[in-house]
């Protein structure tokens, strides 16, 4: 099965500081290092934060863009991975360590299916 | 055995077997449900009985009808099923610690995925047996969310991939709470049914059942011991609860000489070992309250009252001090104990007027206490209880009107 987990950030705050940033990206990346040596990996990747987005909107034939991120709200998607393993209990195992890499939580969504 | 108590005694481990069978409870619920549709028309045949071993009849028959069934359909499910039916070992010994189905589905029902209502409501209904106004009144809920609840637990099962698995040994204590609730309220459930009959003793033995399994699998939790000794001495305690015209003893006038000894010595032996433990939890705490009603020929209720106050501070809740204040009467009166009762709102819940009633009773307040018991009535949803609360405001009025 197919999972998506996504990093669920409160943006509105300070940014992090660069060595707290560097920390996060040395922590995601041993969990990412693991995930491909057990085969899970499908994707995986960090997003620049919510000011950089953009949203695209059509509407009888007529389109929208909008500056800034869809859902206006304190937590904002930060990044996410698509997993493959065998059912909830392996991808929650994963979910653990990826919260704890990131000190945030973080949303497991199975897929319907892919594309 | 009448088809009703098989279909009692036999569906939940039945749907437990053929989820480990089918991988799917949607689909094991279908096969055990034709499977005993089968069984009911077949059974009840002139020069047919019910076999010695109805279970293993259900569970081969449910296999069986299911394996034809999924062969002719072609969902996800059924593909999934189909495959892991005809790679199905021969009787092999379980990997893992439970070796159980039931305690294998029990884990997977609580999964906290699971919201701690449906974890309850799914075990209840899948494991338990009990039928969705069964449920609902244990919750003091509404039978629609309690439906809904079900319907929505069973497709986050199969939608997000919850396993049916046992699991492992790191991960037992702590998917075990909310286990340790669904028992306690099976066997509540079977003690005091919410229709008909007092005592469903069916449910209560499923319960006791399963927490003797699960303190043979966990016997150094400490809470699971707990639960098993408050089970064990409650049950004890079964025979002398009702009178042989079906009417209600309360416990003070119960012939203690009936109490099942061997229960509770069983169950005063267990709560020794938690005491030594020294993890004190509310399962335990209930336990040894319990053990200090069955120990000797008449209640200590100043040690009753001591735990009472241990478990408030654990789970403070408007049951508990309820409970409390019966305690409260015994060892400081009637008055202090009803100023403690007035504080507390339950809605739906008899007991709270009931107890209301009998302590403006025992203060001459007589004309309350009837008000207190005809609320208590409206509320009793079980015939016994029913009964009882009618009589005794039956017999107050006449006192009224002296």
């Amino acid at each position: 099965m197919h999972y998506l987990m996504s990093v669920e950030l409160d943006q509105s705050g300070p940014r992090p500081t660069e060595a707290e940033q560097e920390r996060n990206f040395a922590r995601v990346g041993a969990v990412n290092d693991e995930m491909k040596a057990q085969g899970i990996w499908v994707f995986a990747g960090g997003l620049l934060p919510y000011d950089s987005a953009t949203v695209v909107r059509v509407q009888d034939g007529t389109t929208t863009m909008t500056d800034g991120p869809f859902a206006e709200t304190k937590e904002q998607l930060a990044g996410f991975w698509v997993i493959e393993v065998p059912d909830l209990d392996a991808a929650l195992s994963w979910a653990e360590k990826c919260a704890e890499a990131c000190e945030a939580p973080i949303e497991v969504r199975p897929f319907d299916g892919l594309a | 055995m009448d088809l009703t108590s098989v279909y009692r005694a036999e569906y939940g481990r039945c749907v437990a077997t053929l989820t480990r069978l089918l991988g799917d409870i949607g689909l094991a619920e279908e096969a055990v449900q034709d499977a005993f549709a089968v069984a009911m028309e077949k059974w009840a045949q002139p020069g047919e009985e019910v076999p010695r071993n109805p279970g293993a009849w259900i569970v081969t028959t449910a296999r069986n009808r299911a394996l034809d069934r999924i062969r002719r359909e072609s969902t996800r499910e059924a593909r999934h099923a189909q495959a892991l039916l005809l790679h199905q070992p021969e009787e092999t010994e379980e990997v893992g610690p439970v070796r159980d189905d039931q305690l294998r589905l029990i884990f997977t029902c609580c999964h906290p995925a699971l919201s701690p209502l449906a974890q309850t409501a799914l075990t209840l209904r899948l494991l338990g047996g009990l039928e969705v106004p069964e449920i609902a009144r244990a919750y003091l809920a509404p039978e629609a969310t309690i439906s809904q609840r079900i319907v929505r637990a069973k497709k986050k099962i199969r939608d997000a991939g919850i396993p049916y698995r046992v699991p492992a040994e790191a991960e037992l204590p702590h998917r075990l709470p909310p286990v340790l609730t669904v028992l306690y309220l099976i066997f509540n459930e079977g003690y005091t049914a919410t229709t008909g009959p007092l005592l469903r003793t069916d449910l209560s033995a499923e319960a006791v059942r399963l927490a003797r399994a699960l303190a043979d699998l966990m016997p150094d939790e400490p809470e699971v011991l707990g639960l098993l000794a408050l089970l064990l001495l409650t049950e004890a305690r079964r025979p002398a609860r009702t009178a042989p015209s079906g009417e209600i003893v309360t416990l003070a006038e119960q012939d203690r000489t009936l109490w099942n000894r061997e229960l509770i010595a069983e169950g005063h032996e267990l709560v020794r070992r938690c005491l030594r433990r020294d993890r004190p939890g509310p399962y335990q705490i209930q336990a040894a309250i319990n053990a200090v009603h069955t120990d000797g020929p008449a209640t200590d209720w100043r040690q009753v009252l001591a735990l009472y106050d241990q478990l408030m501070a654990l789970t403070p809740t408007p049951i508990v001090a309820l409970n409390r204040a019966v305690a409260v009467a015994e060892v400081h009166g009637p008055a202090v104990a009803l100023a403690a009762v007035e504080e507390l709102d339950i809605p739906g819940y008899h007991l709270l007027p009931a107890t209301r009633a009998d302590l403006l009773a025992r203060l001459g307040r007589t004309d309350e206490a009837v008000a207190a018991y005809a609320e208590a009535i409206t509320l009793a949803t079980n015939d016994t209880e029913r009964t009882f609360l009618e009589t005794r405001r039956a017999d107050l009025a006449d006192e009224a009107r002296g």
